[in-house]
């Protein structure tokens, strides 16, 4: 198949998708002559988000950031964690459970907890963000650095590698594609958990983040406003998972599944 | 490497299982240095575990294994190749020397030299992805020989390839044997690839051993083929028969 074509149509299906289903919900509001504060119509929402537009760019900025800053924070431990967990069997054993356990415990519920921590406002946002993301992170880790072909622990093994170096040579880059799988997830997660922070501490003024555009609009029963905000809060999300699907696929390419099969198909 | 090879001496050794079961049961084996010994038998007569006791990844339950003082210079060739799919071949292929400390520059020229000696030097950018199953074969030998071992374990290397890439491997075998002049040990399913390969095959039945066979043709000739390799060939699957049947035996008993 024709690469180009390909791409085109990759993209043209969803497009369609979405205009059926805009154009049906647009024709939809026209005719049953629903309140706006109940449903705006996708014009009207249009409408909103270019006129606020300065402003939802700013939340947007806001809300990008804490969620980004609590994704890194949460890659970063996760990987860390998860690998430390990986390497020694005892805490494997101990700590793998507790962790799925804790995983349970809705951001929602622990939020006004974590206000007695950290400060309201962006700090808060990243805190939320970073506890949603952890867990995809450090079970992909996890997983994907016990999942080493034991032939090949047992190559290292035969020419005396430590296991830190063991680590460091096989089950780290072993675990990179597994891993990357648990970052798209928590990219996605990340921004739920950014907003439910914001919702909870609550800051507004001219620093408001998305969250607090939410709610506010909710207030003034700007319901356009509202979806304008979620829509944006969707764009936050997509492009954290698309930047971390790009670096993921930049790292794997080599040699994963996918990479194989294009130099499959080159012969 | 002027060292001369060490013997491999298996003395009353004995590996048995969870469960009471003995995969090796009481073997006495002498492995002259620099000698080429095939050992056969049918599926779970041990000889898989024998060569994982004299490559140190699994421990005698009693008896000995010595292979003299040869740190580091043993070198197991796996039924699968075992590459690190990431890296490229020439990568692969340094891995033992990266593992023992061996400078980047140092190692790299290692690797490349024994790939050129393989005819697999075009090969030493691509990655395990790019390669036919034959070739990461022979990669996988290539890299038992970078460390320049005085013992070399091949653990049917040849059992997964088709007929053809066996006969190559088989060549490359005997000419790495040739040039490197370790203690080799080969576990194999292949009575004739045995005969071809080793000076000597041991038969094993329900881990021990059941029949120590000299081949009494010589290399040349085994090579040119003909009535005298084929006569060692039967002589040997009528061992390897007995011992099947002996197995079969006590089993039934």
């Amino acid at each position: 198949m024709n690469a180009p074509a390909a791409g085109v149509r990759a993209i043209a299906w969803p497009l369609l998708g979405v205009a059926i289903v805009l154009g049906t919900w647009q024709i939809g509001v026209m005719m049953s002559g629903v309140a706006p504060y109940l449903l705006p119509a996708p014009t009207a929402i249009a409408r909103a988000m270019w006129e606020s537009r300065d402003m939802l760019a700013a939340a947007m900025g806001r809300t990008a950031l804490g969620a980004a800053v609590g994704f890194t924070c949460a890659a970063v431990a996760g990987i860390l964690l998860g690998s430390v967990i990986a390497l020694i069997p005892l805490l494997r054993r101990s700590l793998y459970p507790l962790a799925t356990v804790l995983q349970m415990v809705p951001v929602v519920a622990v939020a006004p907890l974590l206000q007695l921590w950290v400060d309201n406002g962006l700090p808060m946002a990243i805190l939320s963000a970073a506890i949603v993301a952890l867990f995809p992170v450090l079970a992909a880790t996890i997983d994907g650095q016990a999942s080493v072909d034991p032939g090949l622990r047992e190559l290292l093994k035969l020419y005396g590698a430590s296991a830190l170096r063991r680590w460091w040579k096989l089950d780290f880059p072993w675990s990179v594609p597994a891993t990357v799988t648990g970052l798209r997830i928590a990219a996605g997660l990340a921004v739920i958990g950014a907003v439910v922070g914001e919702f909870v501490s609550g800051y507004g003024g001219t620093r408001a983040p998305l969250g607090i555009v939410i709610q506010a609009a909710m207030r003034d029963a700007r319901t356009d406003l509202v979806f304008a905000a979620v829509a944006l809060t969707t764009v936050v999300g997509f492009a954290l998972f698309g930047a971390v699907s790009l670096v993921g696929w930049l790292l794997v390419r080599r040699w994963h599944a996918s990479a194989v099969n294009e130099s499959e198909d080159r012969r | 490497m002027t060292r001369e090879p060490p013997t491999l001496q298996f003395d009353h050794v004995v590996r048995e299982f969870a469960g009471g079961v003995r995969a090796v049961d009481g073997v006495t084996l002498s492995l002259a240095p620099g000698s080429f010994t095939a050992v056969i038998g049918p599926s779970g007569c041990g000889k898989t575990t024998l060569l994982r006791l004299a490559a140190g990844l699994d421990s005698t339950t009693a008896g000995r294994v010595d292979a003299g003082d040869m740190s580091g210079s043993r070198s197991v060739c796996f039924q699968d190749p075992r590459l690190l799919p990431w890296r490229r071949v020439v990568d692969n292929v340094a891995l033992p020397l990266e593992l023992a400390g061996v400078p980047r520059a140092r190692r790299h020229a290692s690797a490349l030299d024994v790939l050129q000696a393989a005819g697999l030097a075009h090969a030493s950018r691509m990655l395990p992805s790019q390669l036919s199953g034959g070739m990461r074969m022979r990669v996988a030998l290539a890299r038992a020989l970078v460390t320049k071992p005085q013992v070399l374990l091949l653990d049917e290397p040849c059992s997964a390839v088709d007929e053809f890439t066996r006969m190559q491997l088989d060549a490359e075998i005997l000419r790495t044997w040739r040039a490197c002049g370790a203690t080799t040990m080969l576990v194999t399913h292949s009575v004739s690839e045995a005969v071809w390969l080793a000076d000597r095959v041991v038969v094993m039945a329900r881990g021990r051993v059941h029949a120590d066979h000299v081949v009494r043709v010589e290399r040349a000739a085994r090579e040119r083929g003909g009535v005298a390799f084929i006569g060692e060939v039967e002589h040997c699957m009528r061992l390897l028969a007995a011992a099947s049947g002996a197995a079969s035996g006590e089993e039934a008993a």
